[in-house]
């Protein structure tokens, strides 16, 4: 166990390593240079120039990717070229904001899916379970941004139960906060919900199929009982799988997501660093979601070799 | 020749942001109720003779009118920085210029005449080489530091020093010395006669600062304006507040909240659900409809955004041959374009010339819409089944406007591709710096930007012939009849010589909540004024 935990570890520093060395290099190639995008179209090659040399970025690329990996390291991202403003404490800011948005929709999904999927794997003969199947196979088709969209139309603008977008801290407005969280969760968790659902569905409908359910039926537990008793644990692996890259999609779907609804999230700065060349923004964001990324596959990884102890042995 | 040139490259258009601006901010501005007549006399009460004037700086606060309230305004492009000495962009002007900084001089609102600021009067000598300005007295800035001569001379100074960095310093080249005399008295000498310079002093470059307050202008903007910076939270708004020991009329809101949207949707969205009370540009005009009848005003103006249809003219390009050039001009249906692509809202205007300038003439005659002379222009040029690369900018006017441009002229017989480049980082690289295209679609909107787009073969429109900078040239050194004769010639010549194509002007489009007043019914300066808003 310890081993393979070590080995996990080790194949996640080199996933970091090749990472970042990625999201450097094609910052690097991207057309549009931050010092033009700062100086305007008409800025003379000279003071293009200088300002660059003043970001630094006339330095050898190596001396550069050198100097931003151990600001990473030290958890320092730098400063942003036009603003001057530290990099760190806006992504810390913004990291907050879209942590509430994913965590709601996953909590949401969650709670949506597990039992709507247990009810379409048991009744998947009768008309109920076929219905919500279909219902379901129809929320797995509609975008979040879309359904994001729909919402806004309709609860907001219509109905003026909520407000259309925006963001309040918590701590400052609880209600304003619910209310603003609301429907982006909603719209991302519409998805996730639909897409878990059926995997819930499967998952339990193969456990429903194996030899020790039918013997603990035969031995007069109701289905559900059995399930319960039985069948989780086994049904949860797959489970747990899809919700660590469903997890991963949500916090890639929130970028989307934030903007529909303006909300000050990762994924605003991710849109707004880029379309301002602020390099080093966008490479640190972009840092943040593939650690993000890397530590729930290692999380799920972990998760497997608890719930399964099948796994575990064959590691040894 | 060099007055010109550095000021053609100077304010050179600020296009391309320019055109975020139009989308975000361009409807900043002096309103004015005739366009027509506006502006006519921007710089003529001061050439020449005496101009003593008495503008409204020096009214006291009418305290009955102060309130507690906070106004919303919502905008599309939140500025990179608070910085607009190193940073370009409409969006940082368009916020603190009048608001949080003050200009020596300004264009009145109403009658679009330069008008006091911070300058009381002046007076120009009979060479007009030498401005006099007398400053207004007792002015403080937020940071409790008198505003002296001192002041005003260290801010104009400093445009030219390396401390600007933008491109837009180069319109104060032309200044050989300011000098502060006594505590309320600035004399600037120029090197040449500059019909450009006092109009200058209204925009961004005439800004004043605090000697003592230029350490951190991207974070903590230091002016005398009516407002002072509060907050920035970043990635959704900044917060000004009312100036309580401002020297003018005290305005009327407390606290001004400005709130950025990148998407029009979101931006109509609040307007709807009561997030603002104000959207101070509207992206889509289609979307007004949601707007009409529901208890919303609607303000429709003017703006300084001529929407450009450039065309390269560098040697081997096809589009070099100004018979090709024409025959693009003619296979346009400019009426039924803007009809499409921006809801008819606008004005067709036929050269590089907003009706808001003194030098406005129609001239939508010049190549009225008629594809069979397209036809047989095209065929006269031998480029039938010519193929030509539009690349537009990812802006809705340009990509609304790009696919209507597209099938016109495939109707005469030419192959039209378009590339859509985001912007500005891919449409700068490409389009601006490389010119690298066929054609392309972007509002310049800085304010009489004729010489800076057309007047240098450099410029990414790649026209400036010797002969237009010529008659630019003799329009800025020349005298205030002379510049508005030598302007409009200038501007036939670019429209004749079919120099781009010039698809309408952009409309200033603003919604709000119907006891706002106060709102700049035309955008046709960089500044969206903050002190003349108030509710009902």
């Amino acid at each position: 166990m310890i081993l393979r935990l070590l080995q996990r570890t080790g194949v996640l520093l080199a996933s970091l390593a090749v990472a970042s060395l990625l999201v450097f290099g094609f910052m690097r190639v991207l057309p549009g240079d931050p010092a033009r995008v700062a100086l305007g179209i008409n800025a003379s090659d000279e003071a293009v120039a200088q300002l660059r040399a003043q970001f630094g970025l006339d330095r050898p690329v190596v001396v550069q990717y050198l100097e931003w990996v151990r600001g990473l390291v030290l958890l320092d991202p730098g400063v942003e070229f036009v603003s001057r403003a530290p990099i760190g404490p806006q992504i810390a800011d913004r990291i907050q904001v879209t942590l509430w948005l994913v965590l709601a929709a996953m909590l949401l999904a969650v709670v949506v899916a597990v039992p709507v999927g247990v009810w379409m794997a048991v009744r998947h003969r009768h008309l109920d379970g076929v219905v919500m199947s279909g219902l379901s196979q129809v929320g797995v088709a509609i975008p979040a941004f879309l359904a994001g969209i729909l919402l806004i139309s309709v609860f907001a603008v219509r109905l003026r139960w909520v407000p259309s977008g925006g963001w309040v801290v918590p701590a400052q407005d609880p209600v304003g906060f619910l209310q603003r969280l609301a429907l982006p969760a909603i719209s991302l968790a519409l998805v996730q919900a639909a897409v878990l659902a059926r995997y819930v569905r499967s998952a339990v409908l193969d456990v429903l199929r194996e030899d020790y359910l039918r013997t603990a039926r035969a031995k007069g537990l109701r289905p559900v009982e059995a399930l319960w008793r039985h069948g989780f644990r086994n049904a949860a692996v797959p489970v747990v799988t899809v919700l660590g890259l469903q997890l991963a999609t949500l916090l890639v779907g929130a970028v989307v997501i934030e903007r529909v609804f303006v909300i000050p999230g990762l994924g605003s700065l991710l849109l707004d660093s880029v379309a301002k060349r602020e390099l080093l923004t966008v490479q640190a964001v972009v840092m943040v979601l593939v650690v993000a990324v890397l530590v729930i596959n290692f999380v799920v990884d972990t998760l497997y070799l608890i719930i399964d102890p099948r796994l575990r042995a064959g590691a040894r | 020749m060099t007055a010109t040139s550095t000021k053609t490259r100077a304010r050179l258009a600020c296009a391309a942001f320019a055109a975020t601006a139009l989308l975000t901010g361009c409807n900043a501005g002096a309103g004015s109720s005739d366009p027509t007549t506006d502006a006519t006399d921007a710089q003529g009460s001061t050439d020449g003779e005496d101009a003593t004037a008495s503008g409204p700086v020096a009214a006291p606060p009418p305290d009955g009118s102060r309130s507690t309230e906070t106004v919303r305004i919502g905008l599309v492009a939140e500025p990179a920085s608070l910085d607009f000495t190193t940073t370009d962009g409409a969006a940082i002007p368009q916020l603190l210029l009048d608001n949080v900084y003050e200009t020596l001089v300004t264009v009145d609102a109403d009658s679009g005449e330069i008008v006091p600021m911070l300058a009381q009067e002046w007076e120009v000598s009979e060479d007009r080489l030498t401005y006099t300005f007398t400053l207004v007295d007792g002015v403080t800035f937020s940071d409790g530091a008198e505003l002296t001569a001192e002041d005003v001379k260290f801010s104009l100074e400093r445009v030219s020093s390396d401390a600007w960095t933008t491109s837009l310093k180069a319109q104060f080249d032309v200044i050989d010395s300011v000098e502060a005399p006594d505590d309320t008295t600035v004399v600037v000498t120029l090197a040449e006669p500059s019909n450009s310079f006092l109009y200058a002093l209204t925009t961004r470059v005439g800004a004043i600062f605090d000697t003592e307050g230029v350490d951190d202008l991207a974070n903590t903007p230091v002016g005398s304006g009516p407002f002072v910076f509060d907050s920035w939270d970043r990635g959704s708004k900044i917060t000004l507040q009312r100036n309580d020991s401002y020297h003018g009329e005290s305005p009327y809101f407390a606290t001004v909240e400005m709130h950025y949207f990148r998407d029009a949707n979101a931006l109509n969205n609040a307007m709807l659900t009561d997030a603002i009370d104000v959207v101070s540009t509207v992206q889509a005009p289609e979307s007004l409809a949601e707007f009409e009848g529901g208890g919303y005003q609607i303000v429709e103006g003017t703006t300084n955004g001529e929407v450009v249809l450039s065309m390269n003219q560098n040697e081997g390009e096809p589009l070099s041959d100004p018979t090709l050039r024409q025959a693009v001009r003619h296979a346009i249906d400019h009426q039924s374009l803007m009809d499409t692509c921006w809801a008819g809202r606008g004005s067709l205007i036929g050269s590089m010339v907003p009706p808001s300038d003194p030098w406005y003439e129609d001239r939508t005659g010049d190549f009225p819409f008629d594809p069979d002379q397209a036809r047989s222009l095209i065929a006269e040029a031998d480029a039938e089944g010519q193929e030509l690369r539009l690349r537009i900018p990812t802006l809705p006017y340009a990509v609304a406007c790009g696919t209507v441009v597209e099938s016109m002229l495939e109707d005469v017989g030419l192959e039209v591709t378009i590339d859509e480049l985001e912007f500005p980082s891919a449409w700068l690289e490409t389009v601006y710096t490389n010119e690298d295209y066929d054609m392309s679609i972007v509002a310049h909107v800085e304010p009489r930007d004729l010489g800076n787009v057309f007047g240098d073969p450099d410029y990414y429109t790649t026209y400036g012939t010797e002969e237009l900078r010529t008659i630019l040239d003799e329009a800025d050194t020349g005298t205030e009849e002379e510049q508005v004769a030598k302007m409009k010639e200038a501007a036939a010549l670019i429209s004749q010589d079919a120099a781009a194509d010039f698809l309408f002007l952009l409309p200033n489009l603003m919604v709000a909540d119907t006891d706002i007043t106060g709102l700049p019914e035309n955008a046709i300066k960089e500044a969206f004024p903050l002190a003349d808003l108030a509710r009902d």
